[in-house]
């Protein structure tokens, strides 16, 4: 049980940037996913924290404690593997006891250890084997034994589900979401997976090119994403951004995706912004695809007029294509709702869900 | 319509099975002619070295021994009633593999190190100190018998089979690192992260993790070595003379030795002999040489 600060981490490899003033605030039992498309540096920054890489610059406080010059097995924490790196040539039961081993952890204390992380992870019965004769499951239970022998203070896990089948992931990751449930420990969490990320993290951090771009609750960040990149990114499909201006009359102010058709208005004067914003002003507009409507749903939304060119049909939702304003536009609805394709409609915005965005920085407004 | 298609089947798949027959009769023929070119020189030496002198003379090659006469055996072995010189293979047998043994030791296990740091404990120009080993293997062994034989003066350790050692485990070096490097790359990193996450340090990662599942290319690096160094006449013949000289080097001087008539029945016996450990090392271990060779070039 331990916090974990990150101050300021830079890291290069050769002259690429991998790592760029990454600073992070993970409290006592927190569950925080780091998410980002492969070749953020989400791997290296896990890496760095695990002491397996050095860093440029920067700390690392494990209990406010600076652990940059201690050694990978002095920093108390445990490692989870993509691979699940098992070692082939050792039992089940050495691979969990071999760091208690190293550690010359007395004999009942390592065979009361095995027993307490074999019963909790139910592979009393596949002590005696070697990992060749394991499935992926079992390896990814017996990785995660390895890790929980030592009760550590923090635990690192690498995309630990990502080389498992589709139902067994969802299997491993509640259990997972179980096991910190019960145990409250630190865990710092890689995927590339939103799903994953979304339904484990008790914060995410969202990473690109080596900076953290935003680091929230789930929640806020799929409801307020920082910027173009993290609405882009989390959601499925991801959120509709229209690109138009800020148009104002009297006291009031628009958003326009064409300015030469009146009815592309939609009033933003309910709109928090974070600063203010001059008229006539380059923006996107953000709306998640399930946050249009076919019927009005409430008195806050806002009629656009689009026409259908494309559906998708996914079982218990369907996905449809619209064209508004010539910009493309993703809608979500049940699949009891029939859409005909290529004809006008009206559809009904949820305002206050919606995000804007800066054009020129991308940040939100 | 039906009937009439079925007949055409009929005779199709009778034309193919023909053909099949025909082609694997030719083929067979000429694996036939392959192996026997191949074997040929062994069963010469096999037949010729039971038979007595009087036999060769008849000049019939190919021809089986009257009976098993072991004598010619005897002489290459132990040399007594050997006339020419007082060269037999004994000693020179015993000096071999008490050369062999320890070169190819050390050098298997320097070289599994060496890979295994090579691959696993990445540092700053390690492809460079790679490179080295791998412009090491190029070496002609001719250009290092001067400044060889220089060095080994200089340390008291010429003509001495320690002296050979030494040689065999350096031109041997890398070799073995190459082989052992290529193996070791397509292991996981993550091994070794989580084994040093769980406290284990450089030589116990290796010991404890590394070595046990090294096999398949252990076997290659000690057939290669055990191979090139038992059958090596260059070095053995240079940096050694008289009793300290290893069993090719031996082989040699009986084979050559300039005497009224020529033993063909004991020559034969002595070469069989000499080349007789690594055929051992060859049937013993074969199986996983291929299989070692081109580990870590293909997947899976």
């Amino acid at each position: 049980m331990a916090n974990l600060k990150i101050i300021d981490i830079n890291k290069n490899f050769g002259k690429t940037e991998v790592l760029k003033g990454i600073n992070l605030d993970i409290n006592d039992g927190e569950f925080l996913v780091l998410l980002g498309p492969s070749g953020c540096g989400k791997s290296t920054l896990l890496n760095t924290i695990a002491g397996l890489e050095t860093s440029k610059s920067g700390e690392i406080l494990i209990d406010n404690y600076k652990v940059n010059d201690m050694e990978p097995s002095d920093r108390d924490i445990a490692l989870v593997f993509q691979s699940y790196a098992l070692y082939p040539a050792m039992t089940v039961k050495k691979n969990i006891t071999f760091s208690l081993e190293q550690r010359k952890t007395s004999k009942d204390k390592i065979e009361e250890a095995l027993n307490r992380v074999s019963t909790l992870l139910k592979i009393k019965e596949l002590l005696e084997r070697k990992p060749s004769q394991l499935s992926g499951g079992q390896r990814q239970r017996v990785a995660m034994g390895r890790a929980l022998v030592r009760d550590p203070k923090i635990f690192l896990f690498d995309e630990p589900l990502s080389n498992l089948d589709a139902k067994l992931r969802v299997e491993m990751r509640r259990e997972i979401k179980k096991l910190h449930q019960n145990l409250k420990t630190t865990v710092v969490y890689v995927t590339h997976d939103q799903t994953e990320a979304m339904s484990l993290g008790t914060n995410i951090a969202i990473m690109n090119h080596g900076v953290i771009q935003q680091c929230d609750t789930p929640k806020n960040i799929y409801d307020y994403p920082n910027n173009i990149f993290v609405a882009d990114f989390i959601g499925s499909p991801s959120m509709n951004l229209i690109k138009g201006k800020i148009k104002q009359e009297n006291n009031n102010i628009f958003f326009v995706a064409n300015e030469h058709l009146k009815e592309s208005k939609i009033p933003l004067n309910d709109y928090k912004f974070k600063q203010k914003i001059n008229a006539d002003k380059k923006i996107v507009l953000g709306i998640r695809p399930e946050h249009l409507y076919v019927e009005k749903n409430s008195s806050s939304d806002c009629e656009i007029k689009v026409k259908s060119e494309l559906a998708e049909y996914i079982g218990h939702e369907q996905i449809i294509t619209f064209n508004y304003c010539d910009q493309q536009l993703l809608g979500k609805f049940p699949s009891t709702i029939d859409i005909i394709i290529n004809k006008e409609y009206k559809l009904n915005l949820d305002i206050n869900k919606i995000s804007l965005f800066d054009e020129v920085t991308e940040e939100r407004l | 319509m039906i009937e009439n298609n079925n007949q055409k089947y009929q005779q199709l798949e009778k034309a193919s099975k023909t053909k099949n027959t025909i082609y694997r009769w030719i083929l067979f023929l000429i694996l036939a002619v392959f192996a026997a070119y191949y074997i040929a020189p062994l069963y010469v030496m096999i037949v010729t070295s039971f038979k007595t002198m009087a036999e060769i003379r008849q000049g019939n090659l190919f021809a089986l021994p009257n009976d098993l006469n072991l004598e010619s055996w005897y002489v290459a072995w132990n040399g007594q009633g050997f006339a020419a010189g007082d060269v037999f293979l004994k000693t020179y047998f015993w000096n071999s593999a008490k050369m062999v043994l320890p070169a190819v030791i050390i050098s298997t296990i320097m070289g599994a190190i060496n890979g295994y740091a090579l691959t696993k404990w990445r540092f700053k120009g390690d492809s460079y100190i790679f490179l080295l080993f791998l412009f090491g293997t190029f070496i002609p062994y001719q250009s290092i018998l001067l400044p060889m034989s220089r060095t080994l003066g200089f340390m008291g350790i010429s003509n001495s089979i320690f002296g050979l050692i030494l040689v065999h485990v350096i031109y041997g070096l890398c070799f073995t690192t190459l082989f052992c490097r290529n193996y070791y790359v397509s292991i996981s990193d993550e091994i070794v992260k989580a084994a040093r996450i769980d406290g284990a340090g450089f030589f116990k990662i290796f010991f404890k993790i590394m070595l046990p599942i090294s096999a398949p290319i252990l076997v290659v690096t000690v057939i290669w070595q055990f191979t090139q160094i038992w059958n090596d006449f260059l070095f053995g013949a240079t940096f050694t003379f008289g009793k300290e000289a290893p069993i090719q080097v031996a082989l040699n001087n009986m084979v050559l030795t300039s005497s009224s008539v020529k033993r063909y029945n004991v020559d034969m016996a002595a070469a069989i002999i000499a080349g007789f450990p690594t055929l051992i090392v060859y049937v013993l271990a074969g199986k996983y040489f291929i299989r070692g060779l081109t580990a870590g070039s293909v997947k899976g």
